[in-house]
């Protein structure tokens, strides 16, 4: 068996392989489901009609795969010029904050003017925070890896600081309860962002946004000079150079585009869902980190990041619902990972071809000792 | 031409043939790299293949060393047909090959690394025996005049030195059919010498060795018989006694072809375009690699930098295009200053500039031909209009180009790293020469191509100075200075050592300043 790079790609491989690993990942779940005692086809189907079929499950779906869109197209974004922002999830929690900061101080200002404050400050708190690995990485080759993942911790510090261990201006003092139970105040109605229901599946306005941005995305990096020179400098730094290019500003640009893009995501979490800055669900929920894997499964497409998202959302969707004692509760974990697992094992085929061959392994040796 | 007819003789007709290809044709996505080639090597011969790049040369010795299988044809050794399904197997079967670029590991010493790659009985203990193997090294390095000590580390030694330990590698492995895949183009004279008198040695013992080159001296210097590959076809074997230079490379390109002969054109040269004034730089360890370069390359004239590589040749192409800052020193272009350390102002300023490293500098290897086409007018209409691209235009212009500069890729889609290094320097050319440069720096930009690509950039450098273009050709072979420059201006050790006007400049001259022998000279 050899296994060598293929000279050219069909463009079919790109989506069969993707859809042949997801079903091989079915296939190995079942089988870890078999030897666990469980029975495969039951535990799929009731999986399936909370993800998607039962009522009001696409609804909810749409609600976990929101944010995992908006770290998802975040993560393509940079991983594009080969720059690995782990930050998304650091990034997503300075958006929440910044956009929970815009909606109480905007309250009593028209809605469509709160929702604007509100979009702007979360796109504005992700993109400064990412501008600091961005920074260290332009103009001091520091590994954006390491620092923009590190950040993520001191974001979720701040976060816990600002509810649990101050009288911040974002924290409830107003009740008893209020004390007991340290959360953030409810933001005031005009900071709500509107949904639409279409046949009985709800639409939150957040994932219009991010449909958007997937457009605005695929657009900036396919059809303008800016786009352009992400690609020339994401394939060779020195041949942009070279062009005269200015890659630090593009690697500064990119980043700060990044985390504005997970930035969103957390205004969305104040606007659409939580209505207030809500720090245990927004650090239990990993939604950075989730988008990471969203990005590599959907190969950086910012299309295929929604539907990606959308697919990963309702399996998130479905662990919720179904936690009890007759569900298998790692199920969607072991999901969460085959399908990870098989889809970048499945790249493997896109870019390689492996070719079988029979096992005839006779190999001529011919009588060459004479001459020696 | 006496040094010519020293290669041994032929092999005697009793002489078995070690291996033979028959009607081997390998089909690619849209190229047929080897079209019904036939081929055949005796014991004790050397055998050179020689062809342009593309010819199909590279894939022929993948299919002969176990790396790519045939679709059509057999590979016959010692009388036996064989069949490789890995590199492996080739080994096996006795065949080496000596890549351009080493597979060495650089910490470990020559002797480990010699016995790396093999996998028989002495590799297969558990316990390496040091001792036996480099007793075993240092025997093959004495026999075969391999001078290298089996205990120094791959990264103390030069680039000569390491070619020695990939050939003592495959002897170790007792093979008997060598590929050298131009090994010279690595060498400095000497070391090339000496590895021609260790292929001599190895045929005495009764090894084949195939020797891939394009380069024609060397061919007859070395060579018993010489098959030429032109466009994935073999086109003729011949003895190389009997072969002349201007022959083979009739054979090679399917046409006459001038060789070396400087071309009288009666131009004038017009106002200064390119200036500099005491330029110095730094090097990539942060030493100085440029100490006060004083130059001036007028309106179409060719002005050529003569030396050894790694004198400051590379750093001083850089800091005109901007690549590399200057520490101190002007460059001016037409009078007017220019910014060193920004390859914008350099763009801006009309410098056009072939870089060295074609593949990673001088194009984006993952992207397409057409995104190349455009790296650098980009941020102009027609390409672009405000901050959007116009893809449609973008194709138009790449395929424009495509076809003027005849290059051959199956459309402007294809990414870069897939083109040939002629096609790849035709890409870079044509970009560079269609931003209507002032000045145009180019740096080795022949090294790696075959005949025909030489001179078709040749060609293009003329035609650049013809149009009133101030040329800087950087350059290691002489040959090439000879061929095309007005001036001549030599670096030693990052200055500029002597200048001489080409009409009256000699070989030995030059050659004496490139050595560093101007004090004596003076």
């Amino acid at each position: 068996m050899r296994i060598e790079r293929r000279l050219r790609q069909p463009w079919w491989l790109s989506v069969v392989v993707p859809i042949v690993s997801i079903c091989v990942a079915i296939l190995l779940g079942a089988l870890v489901l078999l030897l666990t005692g469980h029975p495969p086809l039951h535990n799929y189907r009731r999986l399936f009609d909370a993800a998607f079929l039962a009522k009001g499950a696409l609804s909810d779906t749409v609600i976990s795969a929101t944010p995992l869109a908006f770290t998802g197209l975040a993560a393509a974004v940079a991983f594009r010029m080969n720059l690995f922002n782990i930050g998304g999830e650091g990034q997503l929690y300075a958006g929440a904050i910044t956009g929970a900061t815009a909606g109480l101080l905007l309250a009593g200002a028209p809605s469509p003017i709160v929702i604007a404050g509100m979009i702007a400050a979360g796109a504005a708190g992700g993109a400064v925070l990412a501008a600091i690995p961005g920074i260290f990485r332009a103009f001091l080759s520091t590994n954006e890896i390491i620092t923009s993942l590190m950040l993520n911790y001191v974001v979720a510090l701040v976060l816990d600081y600002l509810i649990f261990d101050s009288h911040s201006y974002l924290r409830d003092t107003s009740g008893f309860e209020a004390s007991v139970f340290p959360q953030g105040k409810t933001l005031p109605d005009e900071a709500t962002w509107p949904s639409w229901t279409l046949h009985g599946l709800a639409l939150p306005f957040g994932f219009l946004v991010a449909i958007g941005v997937a457009a605005l995305v695929w657009a900036l990096y396919s059809r303008t000079r800016f786009g352009f020179e992400v690609q020339v400098i994401g394939d060779s730094a020195r041949a942009g150079r070279y062009a005269g290019m200015r890659t630090r500003r593009k690697i500064l640009a990119v980043m700060c585009l990044s985390g504005a893009i997970a930035g969103l995501g957390g205004a969305s979490q104040d606007g659409d869902f939580r209505h207030q800055l809500d720090p245990r669900g927004l650090t239990a929920a990993n939604y950075g980190y989730a988008g990471i894997v969203v990005a590599a499964l959907a190969r950086y497409n910012p299309f295929a990041v929604v539907l990606i998202a959308f697919l990963l959302g309702g399996l998130q969707n479905a662990g919720y619902t179904l936690q009890g004692a007759d569900f298998p509760a790692g199920l969607v974990g072991v999901m969460q990972g085959l399908i990870l697992f098989c889809t970048l094992g499945g790249e493997l085929f896109v870019r390689y071809r492996v070719r079988i061959e029979r096992p005839a392994r006779k190999p001529a040796r011919p009588a060459v000792e004479a001459g020696a | 031409m006496s040094g010519e007819v020293q290669a041994s003789p032929p092999p005697s007709p009793v002489a078995r043939t070690a291996v033979a290809l028959r009607g081997i044709t390998k089909r690619f996505p849209a190229v047929v790299a080897n079209d019904g080639i036939d081929f055949e090597a005796a014991e004790g011969e050397v055998h050179a293949l020689l062809g342009e790049n593309g010819a199909g040369k590279t894939t022929l010795s993948n299919i002969l060393t176990g790396l790519y299988r045939p679709d059509e044809g057999e590979i016959v050794l010692f009388g036996k047909r064989a069949e490789f399904h890995s590199p492996r197997d080739a080994l096996d079967a006795g065949i080496a090959m000596v890549h351009q670029h080493f597979r060495l590991v650089s910490p470990f010493t020559v002797a480990e690394n010699v016995v790396l790659g093999d996998h028989r009985d002495i590799g297969r203990t558990f316990v390496l025996r040091p001792r036996a193997i480099e007793r075993r090294v240092a025997e093959l390095s004495s026999r075969y005049g391999l001078s290298v000590h089996p205990r120094a580390r791959i990264w103390q030694l030069s680039v000569g030195e390491q070619q020695r330990v990939e050939i003592l590698k495959a002897l170790y492995q007792d093979a008997r059919i060598l590929i050298l895949d131009e090994p010279t183009a690595v060498l400095t004279p000497q070391e090339a010498d000496s590895l021609f008198e260790t292929i001599r040695a190895m045929a005495a013992d009764g090894r084949t060795v195939i020797f891939i080159s394009h380069k024609l001296h060397e061919v007859k210097a070395v060579a018993d018989r010489v098959t030429v590959l032109r466009r994935g076809k073999s086109v003729a074997t011949v003895p190389a006694a009997e072969a002349t230079r201007r022959s083979l490379a009739a054979l090679m390109v399917g046409r006459e072809v001038e060789l070396g002969r400087r071309q009288e054109h009666g131009r004038e040269a017009g106002e200064p375009v390119l200036e500099l004034e005491g330029l110095c730089a730094g090097g990539d360890r942060g030493t100085p690699a440029l100490r006060d370069v004083s130059l001036t390359v007028r309106a179409g004239e060719i002005v050529a930098i003569a030396g050894v590589a790694g004198n400051g040749q590379r750093e001083l192409a850089e800091a005109i295009a901007g690549m590399r800052p200057a520490t101190s020193g002007v460059v001016r272009v037409e009078e007017r200053r220019l910014r060193t350390g920004d390859p914008r102002y350099a763009i801006r300023a009309g410098i056009a500039y072939v870089p060295e490293d074609r593949l990673g500098t001088g194009v984006a290897p993952g992207l397409s031909v057409a995104s190349n086409v455009v790296l650098k007018s980009y941020r102009k209409p027609p390409v672009s209009q405000g901050p959007l691209l116009r893809l449609g235009r973008i194709r138009e212009i790449a395929r424009r180009v495509m076809e003027r500069y005849d290059v051959r890729a199956s459309g402007p889609h294809v990414p870069a790293w897939q083109l040939s290094g002629g096609n790849v320097q035709k890409v870079v050319l044509a970009r560079e020469f269609s931003g209507k440069p002032r000045v145009l720096v180019a740096a080795s930009p022949t090294r790696g191509l075959d005949v025909a690509g030489i001179e078709t950039v040749h060609e293009y450098l003329r035609e650049a100075a013809a149009s009133g273009v101030g040329v800087l050709l950087i350059s290691e072979d002489l040959d090439e200075i000879l061929a095309l420059a007005d001036r001549i201006a030599v670096m030693y050790e990052g200055e500029i050592v002597g200048e001489r006007d080409a009409g009256t400049a000699t070989v030995e001259e030059l050659g004496l300043l490139m050595a560093g022998g101007a004090e004596e000279q003076a």
